[in-house]
């Protein structure tokens, strides 16, 4: 078991360096929030979800919706490394006519649906599980959001739905990392009631440490823990997460690593390789 | 004629519970609607086809287009006003932008609420829907064309609008007119001094105005634009070399819609005289759809008029 969470975790090391590369040659993209991410998609590719990489429209597949679409760079490197489409297309990030735009599209093999506005991804995961329901299907479906995202209104409109059908093949995951574009989550708009409105939603909540592929793997090895009910995930994030100088700054939201600050990344990030 | 007793919105709900019935991927979505759009029925009959959201449009669309990235075929019902303002985002990403399979069925469109004001006018539905890429726009006239019309959506795959009425209109057709095919409009009446061309509760009054017109020897051709987007180039372009002149008729702002459209070709392709007759740029007075109709010039007297005015205007300044 230890063994394989470290190979894990290397391999989310290899995405962050992979991302952060993207994003310098691209000159733009949205950091933070992508490096905070990155340990969430790993544990949901390589360890969670039952998917077919040669074969993306399996209909008995997991799904999963990237709702904070702007955290797209580690989401295509986690694509492109589950086998969707080759490595080397991860070059033409942002670049004219590349199908890697800079929110995620159906273009790319393995995107469920087109995202970047906010707010949007729940409601499409709850009529995914609503037809896996119909259809009597095992297929799980995984929504990840961001924590300034739960700012938005329609979010809680598929909450509130995804209580009512009790559905417990649903698992939304808020990447918790405690910034937003203008600043901390508390004093943009206040989120300390975050569990206590989800469970007023009939939902299940579990709250767990975002960037560790040992604790997340095991709670998504547990779920569903209560029938009947979608799960929510908390998942406490460093934005940031796995470069010093980058981790808990807001302006790195959309900040763009220089070449210098490319290779100090690079090299932080080598030095937590395990072998 | 006197309107038969079926509105629209109920001689689709009849069809598409027919079809569901044989068809376990039809879903009807609805918003807290069942009773506006006229699906309680349905509800009754295929409860596991059926998805109640309540109050929330952009939570019914964003569901839909979940559903439909799982291979259903959700019909997502509610007020016209609603699902082209309310929950625009939801139509322009997960169903527009994201190509899903969605069919939007927006009733009691234009102003069918008549006396509710303009929260629950929608007389720019057609002029949001039109402008996103890959969204098809669709306006039946009667209940005959919304049978088949609603037939041929269970086959056909991708983004639609609907913008069907509330209250039960005269038939234009009867059970035995050709099938409905999206783009393809339908010429109801030859004639070669002037074009009008209707959509939706208007085309009614085209035809009649039509032919009243012919009682004084004003030979009009009368052509039903079901389908605003993809538009019929063909017919129009022909309408106006053999006519030279178009009037168009919509339930809608005088801008963006019916009218925006033709005459964004016409102007481009074969350039004649276009009058549009709809609703001026203002919050349109409450009364009835008749008492409406009547006020802003696109029922049948109306037509008459403006088509006669049109004729013997003299020839556009130069």
């Amino acid at each position: 078991m230890y063994q394989k969470i470290v190979n894990l975790e290397n391999k989310a090391i290899e995405i962050r360096k992979r991302l952060l590369k993207m994003i310098h040659e691209a000159g733009g993209g949205h950091t933070g929030g992508t490096l905070s991410s990155v340990d969430i998609l790993v544990a949901l590719y390589f360890h969670t979800m039952n998917y077919k990489p040669e074969n993306p429209d399996w209909p008995e597949r997991d799904r999963f919706i990237l709702s904070k679409g702007h955290s797209v760079e580690g989401y295509y490197c986690t694509l492109a490394e589950a086998g969707f489409f080759p490595k080397e297309i991860l070059g033409t990030y942002g670049k004219f006519q590349s199908i890697l735009a800079g929110h995620p599209t159906r273009k790319v093999p393995g995107v469920e649906i087109n995202s970047g506005a906010l707010g949007h991804g729940l409601s499409v995961g709850v009529g995914m599980a609503l037809a896996a329901k119909m259809d009597n299907r095992k297929s799980r479906i995984f929504v990840l959001m961001g924590d300034g995202e739960q700012g938005e209104g329609s979010i809680m409109e598929a909450a509130n739905s995804a209580g009512h059908y009790k559905l417990d093949n649903l698992v939304a995951i808020i990447d918790r990392n405690f910034l937003q574009i203008s600043g901390p989550t508390e004093k943009v708009m206040s989120l300390e009631s975050l569990r206590a409105r989800w469970e007023a939603y009939n939902w299940h909540v579990e709250e767990t440490d975002g960037n560790n592929l040992n604790t997340l793997t095991l709670l998504f090895d547990s779920l569903p823990k209560e029938t009947g009910k979608p799960h929510l995930i908390i998942a406490k994030t460093t934005k940031g997460k796995g470069v010093s100088f980058i981790e808990n700054r807001a302006e790195w939201h959309h900040k763009v690593p220089n070449a210098q600050e490319l290779g100090q990344a690079v090299e932080e990030l080598n030095r937590n390789i395990k072998v | 004629m006197e309107p038969n007793k079926i509105p629209c919105r109920q001689a689709f709900t009849e069809k598409l519970l027919e079809l569901a019935k044989n068809d376990p991927q039809i879903i009807a979505v609805t918003s807290d609607a069942r009773g506006s759009v006229t699906l309680n029925k349905f509800a009754d009959t295929l409860p596991q086809q059926f998805i109640e959201v309540g109050i929330a449009e952009q939570n019914a669309i964003g569901v839909s287009a979940g559903l439909a990235l799982s291979g259903k075929k959700p019909f997502v019902c509610g007020p016209a006003c609603f699902y082209s303002a309310r929950s625009y985002e939801q139509v322009k990403v997960d169903v527009a932008y994201s190509k899903t399979n969605v069919k939007i069925i927006g009733v009691s469109g234009g102003v069918s609420y008549g006396a509710l004001g303009s929260t629950h006018h929608s007389l720019n539905d057609i002029a949001v829907m039109r402008v996103l890429p890959d969204m098809t726009v669709l306006l039946p006239c009667d209940n005959y064309q919304t049978r088949k019309m609603t037939e041929m959506l269970t086959r056909h795959a991708g983004p639609v609008f609907v913008r069907m009425g509330r209250g039960a209109v005269p038939d234009v057709y009867t059970d035995h007119h050709p099938e409905f095919t999206i783009g393809k409009a339908n010429m109801l009446k030859d004639g070669n001094d002037l074009t009008i061309i209707g959509t939706g509760e208007t085309v009614y009054h085209c035809l009649q105005a039509g032919k009243e017109l012919e009682q004084v020897g004003i030979k009009t051709r009368v052509i039903d634009m079901h389908t605003i987007k993809p538009l019929d180039k063909e017919i129009i372009e022909k309408a106006a070399l053999e006519t030279g002149k178009i009037i168009t008729v919509e339930e809608h702002h005088v801008f963006g819609g019916l009218g925006s459209a033709v005459a964004e070709f016409v102007s481009q392709n074969c350039p004649v005289p276009i009058k549009i007759l709809g609703f001026p740029d203002e919050n349109a007075e409450h009364g009835n759809s008749k008492e409406l109709f009547r006020y802003y010039g696109i029922d049948t007297e109306g037509i008459v008029k403006e088509t006669k005015e049109f004729l013997t205007a003299k020839a556009l300044r130069k």
